[in-house]
């Protein structure tokens, strides 16, 4: 057994998240009285802190350490710091919303930042184990928090679909990755890779474990067909969990994606290709039709959610055709453009909802938002931006996301899929295009004033105006996306 | 050369900021406010463009992107700047008679509420024509020239109360709509056959495109990429038979008509067939239909500046005739001197028309000439500076318009061009046609009787039927009390007259050496071996002062002289022939005061038309079609899945989980079944 | 080769003899005087028949849980017992084994502190 000493300088961030983690959690239970005020602090300043040291840490090459258990590349360090990002406007939005129901309690923000942790795991894996150690992490943390509102009949029913379904999608993910694992001899991803490339690997066995593992991913992701948790818990949990759901996790299972597919099964990319092509081309069609017929905004945005992650796929199914691996570099970097404008956008969206929302009131339907031109001009305004970024109107950020990875799709040949999704597009705009209506056109239900904290008001203008700003500048973003992953393949 | 760049983008940017603080923030900055930040940002674009001016003269010339703003299907769109000799000569015209427009708005607007938004409209018309003259590619280009449309349109409707005004923007807008039609396909053909948007890119690929005939209908490509630029730049430069909106637009406040109606984007269109000349000289076939259209409109229109009373209107149609004679310059293959005569025409006409305007001012709003006379007496200083600009107009020898015109018809009478012949015939008419409207409207308002101040017995003074509901208009035709007297306009005012009268008497005599014969346009215009252009021109060319001494023995001179006597004879001997002309030749007059039927022909044919393929398309093709079979229909459908799709969605926990294995199984199925 | 499974089969039968020994045991020598309450299945606490959806109190699983936890966690240590001896014949890797092992049990210790403090070890 030759075992050496792993070098842990590139995990630094993620042993400081740990670290962190305990801390918070001792010293919320000794310090009961500020616990909540103090455990939110600490959770934004370790997020802030682990932004920092992932910056500084960041070596521009790849680096594996933990007996190749672990790898840190360019790629880890963007979505992790996209993760953190998000996850600290989510908290900051949702603060308030948790507080008004009286359920901010200092174990929220732990299990917040145990999720932010799980994520990093699963971004940094290089092994089927550590990541899917990742992906339990963040899982159970956010079954717990669906649930945090634990009198509430809809929310712990939502936390148990979540649950079950989460723990079978799991089940599902470690069979495929057992059969990968029988197929190749080995669960490191760098050697699936080497295995499938020397052809040793038992065909059948690969292909039902490959199955199993997009079955796996698809129900991160939520698309269909397994997106059937995404509306009811999107529905269920308390907007500012719903906040954090529909975030920093797609940007995680995007990894998760993007590890097991490319970096491991890169040489069968158009057998999973086509597994992908099914199951984007079902959910842009259901997403955008279900949407449609939804008069709650939550599960609006949640059916919207399962398009918006199928136009994603678009992106990382359009990288090989017919053995011409020219296109990979540009369809993967649209696809991860296309799931970190996504996560801006949702940001904003359910940002919005909270915003609205008030003690004993939720804002959940679409007709809270009838008249809101009247009530304050302003967050119209930016629920316009966000709609008009997510139906894809030039020339918000949403457009421009839609229109790489159509470009993607349209490159690699695949004209019926672009129509298909141009055409289900076109459709969707009608219900981002109804909430703008109601906003401007209808009289307001209830005209009580606007009330946030400064900093949310701040953050979610910034938010809004940074899908617009983007949209006119979206070269800088699309240029890091398709930097990172040059640097990390 | 990068620092250079922050010089090229200070010039569009500073009036667009301006424009923005004076748009946005008007009612914090207040009136005053507002025209400081404006004419402070023309003023540091007209010094910058003085800047570069000299940097282009020492030679530096710059063909670069600014920024990439997308990449689609292998065409690069970007925002870039091509700087040289014609980009800085247009630079320095738009900004310096921007920057007289901008204080002479503050005499003329001085009590208008809306003052700040007229600042803001000015300085973003400035910023877009400059986006539009110093672009390096069609796609600028368009933009730079849908933004002055805009503006435009925006200005023509500045006093949005008044219905003519709505009616005169609307029709600008339309008529320019068709114009960018065919400007848009131009470019379309463009993108398509050369694959680039970028000037130099095309136009090096211009040879391999002039031999390249279009898909399916083999019509050459070069000629139909002209034509179709062309037929753009007939829109903006309204040449007939698109002329029709430029009268019109008079409705809107008189800066802007000195501005944008006379010197700078009506001659976009000038500018931008000289800046394609690479691609013009290539067909003959274009160039033949550039010329024609020209000299129709330079003389034709210029007929109806004789029968117009409304002071800005005979300015208009001097403005179209003067567009007239730039389009042929670019027919014959002499940019140059089109491009010459743009720039001395851009001085005179600002003045002419802000002559006008003070006039106006004088006048109490007050615009018919028959209410006028005599005024030499009560504004000596917008006397002398409309005499001079009417002088420049006629091309009086020295003056600068006679420098640019003789050049032209010079041009004209050497070309061997299809359709030359026809076109000297109109340019030298037109020179007669010229000095006979410029000197009526020049005597009918400042010599003879003072016919102000007595009580409207034209009160319904019609602008010859150029629209049937004169009634609104008639209000803000305040005009003089009875007994009240002209007096002269404030400093603000005559300022930029004096300003501008400096350019229009000089620079033709300064300006002509390098521009037409020297080496200035060098590179940046091409002429072809088979076309003369000024060639011939230049053999004979002997200096300045000997043009202007040999331009005394020539027709156009005495042409102009017969006019200028003519004027006099009717409007200061004998008022009484105009009358009598009128009467024996009846037809031909209600022909002139009908502007020859093209309003009313296109409104039975055109409007009338289209309203008719509407109505049918709506019917039968919209409420039918669309609304029944395609939105309805398809909206039933999209419902209809939709309220399917929730009955999946049960709320139950077996069925969803149930659901999963079943993806599971037709993604396994699918595998093993593809083989 | 079959005799390769002598062992499970040993295993097997020495298993069934601890079964099997204290039941038969019990009944030859302890007192034999059944009630009611002796027969029936002894469950927690709990009737032994009744409908299996009934509430019962949620601090049995408060109490499960942390034994799992701790349970599967010294779970751990047992494998790391075993190779441990060979880490210490590698030299000065021994002292990065050891303290792996600290850290784990440090974090375990945390977590006990904050279950106790919390209050989750109180039935009451």
């Amino acid at each position: 057994m030759n075992f050496v000493v792993p070098d842990f300088y590139p995990a630094a961030a993620e042993i400081f998240v740990a670290v962190m983690a305990l801390v918070i959690m001792l010293a919320s239970t000794f310090a009961r009285s500020v616990a909540r005020n103090l455990a939110y602090l600490l959770t934004q300043a370790t997020l802030i802190a682990a932004a920092f040291i992932t910056i500084f840490t960041m070596e521009g090459e790849v680096v594996h350490t933990f007996s190749n258990l672990f790898i840190s590349d360019l790629l880890g360090d963007v979505l992790k710091l996209m993760i953190y990002f998000s996850t600290a406007i989510a908290l900051l939005y949702g603060r308030g919303y948790l507080a008004d129901r009286k359920i901010d309690k200092p174990e929220y923000y732990l299990l917040a930042l145990l999720m932010t942790l799980g994520m990093m795991v699963m971004v940094t894996a290089n092994h089927m184990l550590p990541m899917y150690i990742g992906l339990e992490m963040m899982s159970l943390a956010l079954y717990t928090m669906v649930a945090f509102d634990r009198d509430s009949a809809r929310s712990t029913e939502a936390a148990m679909k979540y649950f079950v379904l989460g723990a079978l999608a799991s089940g599902l993910l470690l069979y495929g990755m057992s059969m990968v694992y029988g197929a190749t001899g080995t669960l490191e991803f760098s050697g699936v890779a080497q295995a499938l490339y020397n052809q040793t690997a038992n065909q059948t066995v690969l292909m039902f474990g490959v199955v199993f593992l997009v079955a796996g991913i698809c129900f991160k992701l939520g698309v269909v067909p397994f997106h059937m948790w995404v509306p009811d818990v999107y529905q269920g949990a308390p907007t500012a969990v719903t906040l954090v759901i529909a975030t920093a996790p797609k940007l995680a299972a995007f990894a998760m994606a993007v590890r097991l597919l490319i970096w491991a099964l890169f040489d069968i990319a158009e057998e999973w290709q086509m597994m992908l092509m099914l199951v984007a081309a079902a959910s842009i069609v259901l997403g955008n039709l279900a949407a449609i017929a939804q008069q709650n905004i939550k599960r609006m945005l949640a059916y919207s959610g399962i398009s918006h992650m199928g136009f994603m796929l678009l992106g990382l199914l359009a990288g090989v055709v017919e053995g011409d691996r020219h296109f990979a570099l540009n369809a993967y970097s649209s696809a991860m453009f296309y799931a970190i404008s996504y996560v801006i956008m949702s940001l904003a969206s359910f940002g919005m909802l909270i915003l609205l929302s008030r003690a004993g009131f939720e804002a959940e339907n679409i007709d809270d938002f009838k008249g809101l031109n009247k009530r304050s001009s302003w967050y119209a305004l930016m629920m316009l931006f966000v709609m008009f970024s997510m139906a894809g109107v030039p020339f918000f950020i949403g457009f421009f996301a839609k229109l790489s990875v159509l470009q993607a799709v349209v490159a690699a040949g695949y004209f019926w899929l672009a129509v298909l999704a141009v055409v289900m597009s076109v459709i969707g705009a009608f219900y981002y295009l109804r909430v703008v209506k109601v906003m401007y056109f209808d009289e307001p239900v209830d005209s009580s004033p606007i009330h946030a904290a400064p900093e949310v008001r701040v953050m979610l203008s910034a938010n809004g105006l940074a899908i617009a700003a983007l949209g006119l500048a979206p070269q800088a973003l699309m240029s890091l996306c398709a930097f990172a992953l040059l640097r990390s393949l | 050369m990068s620092d250079m760049k922050a010089i090229y983008l200070l010039v569009p940017l500073a009036p667009l900021a301006g424009a923005i603080l004076a748009g946005l923030f008007g009612k914090q900055i207040g009136r005053a406010g507002a025209h400081v930040v404006t004419i402070l940002g023309v003023a540091i674009a007209f010094v910058a463009s003085l800047f570069i001016y000299q940097d282009v003269a020492a030679g530096n010339t710059f063909n670069g992107t600014v920024y990439t703003w997308m990449q689609a299907g292998g065409i690069d769109f970007e925002v870039g700047f091509l700087i040289d000799s014609l980009t800085v000569m247009m630079m320095l015209v738009v900004t310096f008679v921007s920057l007289m427009v901008h204080i002479y708005t503050i005499g003329y607007m001085s009590e208008d509420p809306g003052y700040q938004r007229f600042f803001s409209y000015i300085s973003l018309f400035t910023f877009s024509m400059l986006m539009l003259v110093m672009s390096n590619n069609f796609l600028q280009l368009f933009f730079g020239w849908e933004a002055v449309g805009l503006v435009s349109y925006l200005l023509i409707g500045f006093w949005y109360e008044r219905p003519t005004a709505i009616y005169a923007n609307m029709k600008a807008f339309l008529v320019n709509r068709v114009g960018d039609f065919g400007f848009l396909l131009g470019i379309g053909l463009v993108a398509a056959y050369a694959g680039s948007l970028d000037y130099a890119e095309v136009f090096a690929k211009a040879k391999e495109l002039s031999v390249t005939e279009m898909a399916v209908t083999g019509w050459p490509l070069l000629t139909a990429i002209c034509i179709c630029l062309f037929i753009g730049a007939m829109g903006k430069s309204a040449q007939v038979p698109l002329h029709v909106w430029l009268p019109d637009s008079m409705e809107g406040p008189t800066p802007i008509s000195a501005l944008i109606h006379a010197a700078t984007m009506v001659t976009a269109g000038i500018f931008m067939v000289a800046r394609m000349s690479p691609l013009f000289e290539l067909s003959d076939t274009a160039l033949s239909f550039v010329l024609v259209i020209g000299a129709t409109t330079a003389l034709f229109m210029g007929f109806l500046g004789i029968v117009q009373n409304d002071i800005k209107r005979v300015v208009a149609y001097s403005t179209l005739s003067q567009l007239g004679y730039m389009t042929v310059a670019l027919g014959v293959s002499a940019y140059s001197a089109a491009v010459f005569h743009l720039m001395t025409h851009a001085f005179f006409k600002a003045l002419l028309f802000l002559g006008a305007g003070s006039v106006i001012i004088g006048m109490h709003h007050d615009q018919d000439m028959r209410n006028m006379g005599g005024l030499r007496k009560y504004m000596p200083i917008t006397w002398i500076t409309s005499l001079l600009g009417s002088l420049a107009l006629i091309g009086f020898p020295f003056f600068s318009g006679f420098y640019s015109k003789d050049s032209i018809i010079e041009a004209v009478h050497s070309s061997t061009i299809a359709g030359s012949g026809y076109a000297m015939f109109c340019v030298l008419l037109g020179v007669f046609i010229t000095a006979f409207y410029s000197f009526r409207m020049y005597f009918l308002v400042f010599h003879g009787d003072e016919r102000f101040g007595k009580a409207h017995d034209h009160a319904h003074h019609d602008h010859h039927g150029d629209h049937d509901d004169e009634e609104p208009s008639a209000d803000h035709h305040h005009g003089l009390a009875p007994g009240q007297k002209p007096h002269e306009s404030p400093w603000v005012v005559t300022l930029p007259l004096v300003l501008l009268a400096v350019p229009s008497v000089l620079i033709g005599f300064f300006t002509i050496d390098p521009m037409l014969f020297g080496e200035w346009f060098k590179g940046v215009i091409l002429v072809g071996d088979n076309h003369v252009g000024l060639r011939e021109l230049a053999a004979n060319y002997h200096g300045p002062v000997g043009m202007a001494i040999h331009g005394l023995q020539t027709a156009p001179f005495w042409l102009a002289m017969g006019g200028v006597a003519l004027a006099w004879f009717f409007y200061m001997k004998r008022p009484d022939i105009p009358a009598a002309i009128q009467r024996t030749f009846k037809p031909i007059h209600t022909l002139l005061e009908n502007k020859y039927y093209f309003d009313r022909f296109n409104e039975i044919f055109f409007a009338a038309g289209a309203r008719l393929l509407g109505r049918g398309l709506w019917k039968a093709g919209d409420q039918a079609l669309i609304d029944g079979v395609a939105v309805n229909g398809s909206a039933r459908l999209v419902g209809w899945v939709a309220q399917m799709s929730r009955l999946f969605q049960t709320g139950h926990l077996y069925q969803y989980a149930f659901m999963m294995i079943i993806g599971v199984f037709v993604l396994l199925t699918y595998w093993f079944n593809r083989g | 080769m079959l005799e390769n499974y002598f062992p499970v089969l040993m295993f097997m039968l020495v298993g069934l003899g601890f079964g099997l020994a204290p039941v038969i045991l019990g009944r030859l020598l302890a007192p034999y005087r059944p009630d009611s309450e002796k027969n029936s299945p002894y469950e927690c606490g709990f009737e032994a028949f009744e409908d299996a959806r009934m509430k019962f109190d949620v601090r049995y699983y408060l109490i499960a849980i942390l034994f799992i936890l701790f349970d599967l966690e010294i779970a751990f240590l047992f494998p790391w017992a075993t190779v441990f001896q060979e880490f210490i014949a590698a030299g000065e890797i021994a002292w990065f084994v050891f303290g792996s092992v600290m850290v784990f049990l440090a974090i375990l210790v945390i977590g006990y502190i904050v279950e106790w403090k919390n209050g989750a070890l109180d039935w009451e």
